[in-house]
Protein backbone atom coordinates (compact mmCIF):
# COMPACT_ATOMS: atom_id res chain seq x y z
CA UNK A 1 0.00 0.00 0.00
CA UNK A 2 0.83 3.79 -0.62
CA UNK A 3 0.27 6.52 1.08
CA UNK A 4 -1.70 8.90 -1.27
CA UNK A 5 -3.39 12.38 -1.08
CA UNK A 6 -6.13 13.31 -3.22
CA UNK A 7 -7.41 16.49 -3.84
CA UNK A 8 -10.92 17.12 -4.87
CA UNK A 9 -11.89 20.02 -6.47
CA UNK A 10 -15.47 20.82 -6.53
CA UNK A 11 -16.55 23.87 -8.68
CA UNK A 12 -20.52 25.39 -10.13
CA UNK A 13 -21.10 23.57 -13.08
CA UNK A 14 -20.73 26.66 -15.95
CA UNK A 15 -23.92 29.13 -16.42
CA UNK A 16 -24.91 27.99 -12.79
CA UNK A 17 -24.99 31.24 -10.66
CA UNK A 18 -22.33 31.90 -7.97
CA UNK A 19 -23.93 34.33 -5.80
CA UNK A 20 -21.15 34.04 -3.35
CA UNK A 21 -18.52 34.70 -5.85
CA UNK A 22 -19.83 37.67 -7.25
CA UNK A 23 -19.97 39.27 -3.91
CA UNK A 24 -16.39 38.51 -3.07
CA UNK A 25 -15.51 39.93 -6.46
CA UNK A 26 -17.44 42.78 -5.69
CA UNK A 27 -15.59 43.46 -2.31
CA UNK A 28 -11.96 43.33 -4.14
CA UNK A 29 -13.03 45.66 -6.39
CA UNK A 30 -14.43 47.86 -3.51
CA UNK A 31 -10.67 47.33 -2.21
CA UNK A 32 -9.11 48.74 -5.78
CA UNK A 33 -8.56 45.74 -7.77
CA UNK A 34 -9.12 45.17 -10.95
CA UNK A 35 -10.34 41.79 -11.61
CA UNK A 36 -12.98 40.00 -14.91
CA UNK A 37 -14.14 37.23 -13.48
CA UNK A 38 -13.82 35.40 -9.81
CA UNK A 39 -14.94 31.48 -9.75
CA UNK A 40 -15.17 29.98 -6.36
CA UNK A 41 -14.40 26.64 -5.54
CA UNK A 42 -14.01 23.92 -2.82
CA UNK A 43 -11.06 22.10 -2.19
CA UNK A 44 -10.83 18.51 0.05
CA UNK A 45 -7.77 16.96 0.41
CA UNK A 46 -8.19 13.85 1.32
CA UNK A 47 -4.97 11.27 2.58
CA UNK A 48 -5.57 7.78 2.02
CA UNK A 49 -3.52 4.59 1.53
CA UNK A 50 -4.11 2.59 -1.58
CA UNK A 51 -2.56 -0.32 -4.11
CA UNK A 52 -2.03 2.46 -6.63
CA UNK A 53 -2.90 5.98 -7.62
CA UNK A 54 -5.55 5.06 -10.12
CA UNK A 55 -7.20 3.11 -7.13
CA UNK A 56 -7.17 6.48 -5.11
CA UNK A 57 -8.59 8.24 -7.67
CA UNK A 58 -11.28 6.20 -7.85
CA UNK A 59 -11.89 6.36 -4.27
CA UNK A 60 -11.92 9.87 -4.64
CA UNK A 61 -14.53 9.89 -7.18
CA UNK A 62 -16.72 7.48 -5.43
CA UNK A 63 -16.68 10.12 -2.47
CA UNK A 64 -17.42 13.13 -4.66
CA UNK A 65 -19.95 11.17 -6.53
CA UNK A 66 -21.65 10.08 -3.28
CA UNK A 67 -21.27 13.20 -1.21
CA UNK A 68 -18.46 15.92 -1.71
CA UNK A 69 -19.90 17.13 -5.33
CA UNK A 70 -23.69 17.53 -6.10
CA UNK A 71 -23.78 16.76 -9.39
CA UNK A 72 -27.26 18.52 -10.38
CA UNK A 73 -24.98 22.05 -10.07
CA UNK A 74 -21.19 20.92 -9.44
CA UNK A 75 -18.48 19.48 -11.47
CA UNK A 76 -15.35 18.35 -9.65
CA UNK A 77 -11.89 16.95 -10.72
CA UNK A 78 -9.53 14.40 -8.71
CA UNK A 79 -5.81 14.69 -8.64
CA UNK A 80 -3.34 12.05 -6.81
CA UNK A 81 0.07 12.40 -5.50
CA UNK A 82 1.94 10.36 -3.31
CA UNK A 83 2.41 11.55 0.22
CA UNK A 84 5.58 11.53 1.93
CA UNK B 1 -52.81 8.76 10.99
CA UNK B 2 -49.73 9.33 12.94
CA UNK B 3 -46.70 11.67 11.22
CA UNK B 4 -43.66 11.42 12.03
CA UNK B 5 -41.13 14.90 12.06
CA UNK B 6 -38.09 13.74 11.60
CA UNK B 7 -35.36 15.61 13.95
CA UNK B 8 -32.07 15.52 12.95
CA UNK B 9 -28.99 17.88 15.21
CA UNK B 10 -29.91 21.07 14.04
CA UNK B 11 -33.53 21.19 12.91
CA UNK B 12 -35.44 23.65 14.85
CA UNK B 13 -38.81 23.96 12.94
CA UNK B 14 -39.73 20.38 14.18
CA UNK B 15 -41.69 20.78 17.18
CA UNK B 16 -43.54 23.88 15.26
CA UNK B 17 -44.54 21.21 12.37
CA UNK B 18 -45.74 18.74 15.68
CA UNK B 19 -48.28 21.86 16.54
CA UNK B 20 -49.58 22.44 13.66
CA UNK B 21 -50.00 19.18 12.17
CA UNK B 22 -51.63 18.39 15.58
CA UNK B 23 -53.80 21.75 15.54
CA UNK B 24 -55.56 20.15 12.58
CA UNK B 25 -56.11 17.07 13.85
CA UNK B 26 -52.96 14.92 12.85
CA UNK B 27 -51.50 12.64 15.87
CA UNK B 28 -47.50 13.81 15.49
CA UNK B 29 -44.23 12.55 16.55
CA UNK B 30 -41.15 13.58 16.71
CA UNK B 31 -38.65 10.83 15.84
CA UNK B 32 -34.35 11.48 16.19
CA UNK B 33 -32.81 10.27 13.47
CA UNK B 34 -30.73 8.11 15.41
CA UNK B 35 -33.58 6.05 16.64
CA UNK B 36 -34.76 5.39 13.05
CA UNK B 37 -38.11 5.66 11.84
CA UNK B 38 -40.94 4.83 14.19
CA UNK B 39 -43.34 1.96 13.41
CA UNK B 40 -46.49 2.56 11.78
CA UNK B 41 -46.16 5.99 10.24
CA UNK B 42 -48.85 7.49 8.02
CA UNK B 43 -46.57 10.40 6.97
CA UNK B 44 -43.05 11.90 7.42
CA UNK B 45 -42.33 15.31 7.97
CA UNK B 46 -38.62 16.42 7.11
CA UNK B 47 -38.82 19.87 9.23
CA UNK B 48 -36.65 23.21 8.57
CA UNK B 49 -33.80 24.12 10.44
CA UNK B 50 -29.83 23.92 9.72
CA UNK B 51 -29.23 20.18 10.02
CA UNK B 52 -25.51 19.45 10.35
CA UNK B 53 -25.38 23.42 10.59
CA UNK B 54 -25.73 23.02 6.74
CA UNK B 55 -22.04 21.95 6.59
CA UNK B 56 -20.30 21.23 3.22
CA UNK B 57 -24.16 21.92 1.74
CA UNK B 58 -27.83 22.64 3.31
CA UNK B 59 -29.22 18.98 4.01
CA UNK B 60 -26.28 17.33 2.55
CA UNK B 61 -25.21 15.49 5.55
CA UNK B 62 -28.62 15.09 6.46
CA UNK B 63 -29.76 13.78 3.63
CA UNK B 64 -26.67 10.85 3.75
CA UNK B 65 -28.06 9.85 7.41
CA UNK B 66 -29.26 6.18 7.96
CA UNK B 67 -32.76 7.28 8.50
CA UNK B 68 -32.91 8.91 5.47
CA UNK B 69 -32.89 5.25 3.77
CA UNK B 70 -35.86 3.95 5.28
CA UNK B 71 -37.73 7.24 4.45
CA UNK B 72 -36.58 6.74 0.90
CA UNK B 73 -37.97 3.23 1.48
CA UNK B 74 -41.30 4.39 3.30
CA UNK B 75 -42.02 7.28 0.29
CA UNK B 76 -41.48 4.65 -2.03
CA UNK B 77 -44.23 2.50 -0.44
CA UNK B 78 -46.39 5.15 -0.98
CA UNK B 79 -46.14 6.73 2.70
CA UNK B 80 -46.72 10.66 2.19
CA UNK B 81 -43.23 12.71 2.91
CA UNK B 82 -43.21 16.64 3.14
CA UNK B 83 -39.65 18.36 3.06
CA UNK B 84 -39.95 21.80 4.22
CA UNK B 85 -37.25 24.41 3.53
CA UNK B 86 -33.93 22.32 5.51
CA UNK B 87 -36.49 19.64 4.73
CA UNK B 88 -36.61 20.79 1.35
CA UNK B 89 -32.77 20.85 0.88
CA UNK B 90 -32.66 17.31 2.45
CA UNK B 91 -35.36 15.96 0.31
CA UNK B 92 -33.48 17.37 -3.01
CA UNK B 93 -29.96 15.99 -1.82
CA UNK B 94 -31.46 12.61 -0.94
CA UNK B 95 -32.92 12.33 -4.60
CA UNK B 96 -36.56 12.04 -3.15
CA UNK B 97 -37.15 15.19 -5.30
CA UNK B 98 -35.30 16.64 -8.51
CA UNK B 99 -33.02 19.60 -8.48
CA UNK B 100 -30.94 21.50 -5.56
CA UNK B 101 -32.13 24.25 -3.59
CA UNK B 102 -28.62 26.83 -3.44
CA UNK B 103 -27.46 30.05 -2.52
CA UNK B 104 -29.71 32.78 -2.52
CA UNK B 105 -29.10 35.44 -5.52
CA UNK B 106 -29.08 38.23 -3.18
CA UNK B 107 -26.28 35.85 -1.19
CA UNK B 108 -28.09 36.41 1.92
CA UNK B 109 -30.68 35.15 4.34
CA UNK B 110 -33.85 35.99 3.64
CA UNK B 111 -37.09 36.10 6.30
CA UNK B 112 -40.16 37.26 4.59
CA UNK B 113 -43.65 36.57 3.49
CA UNK B 114 -44.04 35.85 0.27
CA UNK B 115 -46.79 34.97 -2.24
CA UNK B 116 -46.63 31.89 -4.02
CA UNK B 117 -49.20 30.97 -6.88
CA UNK B 118 -50.46 27.54 -6.74
CA UNK B 119 -49.34 25.76 -10.43
CA UNK B 120 -51.32 22.31 -9.91
CA UNK B 121 -54.34 21.76 -7.47
CA UNK B 122 -54.03 18.39 -8.43
CA UNK B 123 -51.80 16.49 -5.46
CA UNK B 124 -51.98 15.85 -1.89
CA UNK B 125 -50.61 19.17 -0.76
CA UNK B 126 -52.57 21.47 -2.90
CA UNK B 127 -55.74 20.09 -3.33
CA UNK B 128 -57.11 22.55 -0.61
CA UNK B 129 -56.42 25.27 -3.13
CA UNK B 130 -57.02 26.22 -6.78
CA UNK B 131 -55.23 25.99 -9.36
CA UNK B 132 -54.01 29.95 -9.64
CA UNK B 133 -54.89 30.32 -6.54
CA UNK B 134 -52.61 33.39 -4.43
CA UNK B 135 -51.23 32.36 -1.09
CA UNK B 136 -48.97 33.42 1.52
CA UNK B 137 -46.43 31.90 3.21
CA UNK B 138 -43.14 33.05 5.19
CA UNK B 139 -39.83 31.79 3.60
CA UNK B 140 -36.62 31.96 5.68
CA UNK B 141 -33.62 30.56 4.00
CA UNK B 142 -29.95 31.07 2.53
CA UNK B 143 -30.70 28.48 0.30
CA UNK B 144 -33.35 28.50 -1.54
CA UNK B 145 -32.87 28.96 -5.08
CA UNK B 146 -34.20 26.48 -6.94
CA UNK B 147 -31.46 25.52 -9.65
CA UNK B 148 -31.59 22.21 -12.10
CA UNK B 149 -30.95 21.67 -15.38
CA UNK B 150 -33.66 23.62 -18.16
CA UNK B 151 -34.19 20.12 -20.08
CA UNK B 152 -35.08 18.67 -16.51
CA UNK B 153 -37.24 21.84 -15.38
CA UNK B 154 -38.76 21.30 -18.93
CA UNK B 155 -39.64 17.75 -18.28
CA UNK B 156 -40.49 18.84 -14.79
CA UNK B 157 -43.12 21.44 -16.00
CA UNK B 158 -44.50 18.82 -18.60
CA UNK B 159 -45.02 16.42 -15.77
CA UNK B 160 -47.08 19.54 -13.81
CA UNK B 161 -44.47 18.82 -10.86
CA UNK B 162 -44.20 22.30 -9.50
CA UNK B 163 -46.50 22.96 -6.73
CA UNK B 164 -46.10 26.60 -6.44
CA UNK B 165 -44.07 29.42 -7.89
CA UNK B 166 -43.10 32.97 -6.62
CA UNK B 167 -45.30 35.31 -7.73
CA UNK B 168 -46.87 38.88 -6.52
CA UNK B 169 -50.05 39.30 -4.74
CA UNK B 170 -51.78 38.98 -7.88
CA UNK B 171 -50.46 36.31 -9.04
CA UNK B 172 -48.18 37.43 -11.34
CA UNK B 173 -44.79 35.54 -11.87
CA UNK B 174 -42.05 38.12 -12.24
CA UNK B 175 -38.16 38.31 -11.47
CA UNK B 176 -39.35 41.04 -9.03
CA UNK B 177 -41.55 38.68 -7.05
CA UNK B 178 -38.50 35.95 -6.85
CA UNK B 179 -37.02 36.60 -3.77
CA UNK B 180 -34.30 34.23 -4.22
CA UNK B 181 -33.33 33.78 -8.24
CA UNK B 182 -35.30 30.76 -8.26
CA UNK B 183 -35.34 29.02 -11.91
CA UNK B 184 -38.65 29.63 -13.14
CA UNK B 185 -39.52 30.92 -9.66
CA UNK B 186 -39.99 27.75 -8.87
CA UNK B 187 -40.81 26.93 -4.63
CA UNK B 188 -41.76 23.64 -4.40
CA UNK B 189 -41.56 20.38 -6.07
CA UNK B 190 -43.22 16.98 -5.84
CA UNK B 191 -41.16 13.89 -6.57
CA UNK B 192 -41.26 11.04 -8.76
CA UNK B 193 -44.82 10.08 -7.46
CA UNK B 194 -46.97 13.29 -6.02
CA UNK B 195 -47.13 11.90 -2.38
CA UNK B 196 -43.49 12.98 -2.30
CA UNK B 197 -43.23 16.67 -2.38
CA UNK B 198 -40.41 19.91 -1.06
CA UNK B 199 -40.97 23.32 -0.97
CA UNK B 200 -39.02 26.35 0.23
CA UNK B 201 -41.83 28.29 2.34
CA UNK B 202 -43.05 27.57 5.76
CA UNK B 203 -46.58 26.58 5.78
CA UNK B 204 -46.26 24.76 9.73
CA UNK B 205 -45.35 28.83 10.28
CA UNK B 206 -48.88 29.92 8.85
CA UNK B 207 -51.03 27.22 10.32
CA UNK B 208 -52.20 28.49 13.92
CA UNK B 209 -54.36 31.35 13.29
CA UNK B 210 -52.70 32.61 17.12
CA UNK B 211 -49.47 33.57 14.39
CA UNK B 212 -51.87 35.60 11.85
CA UNK B 213 -52.32 34.21 8.54
CA UNK B 214 -53.52 30.30 7.99
CA UNK B 215 -52.46 30.01 3.92
CA UNK B 216 -50.42 26.96 5.14
CA UNK B 217 -53.16 24.73 6.55
CA UNK B 218 -53.89 23.50 2.98
CA UNK B 219 -50.59 22.13 2.48
CA UNK B 220 -50.19 19.83 5.56
CA UNK B 221 -53.97 18.74 5.34
CA UNK B 222 -52.08 16.99 2.46
CA UNK B 223 -51.32 14.15 4.90
CA UNK B 224 -55.18 12.93 4.97
CA UNK B 225 -55.60 12.91 1.41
Amino acid sequence: MTAFTATVTVRLKRGVLDPEAETTQRSLERLGFELDDLRSADVFELDLDAESADDAADRAEEMAERLLANPTIHDYTVEVAERE
Amino acid sequence: MTVAVIQFGGSNCDRDSVQALESLGFEAELAWHEDGLPEDVDGIVLPGGFSYGDYLRAGAMAARSPIMAEVREAASEGTPVLGICNGAQIGCESSLTPGAFTTNESARFQCEHVHLRVENADTPWTSHYDEGEVVELPIAHGEGRYEITDDRLDELEAEDRVLFRYCDADGNVTPEANPNGSKHSVAGVTGEADHVAVMMPHPERATLSDLGRTDGQGVLRGFAE
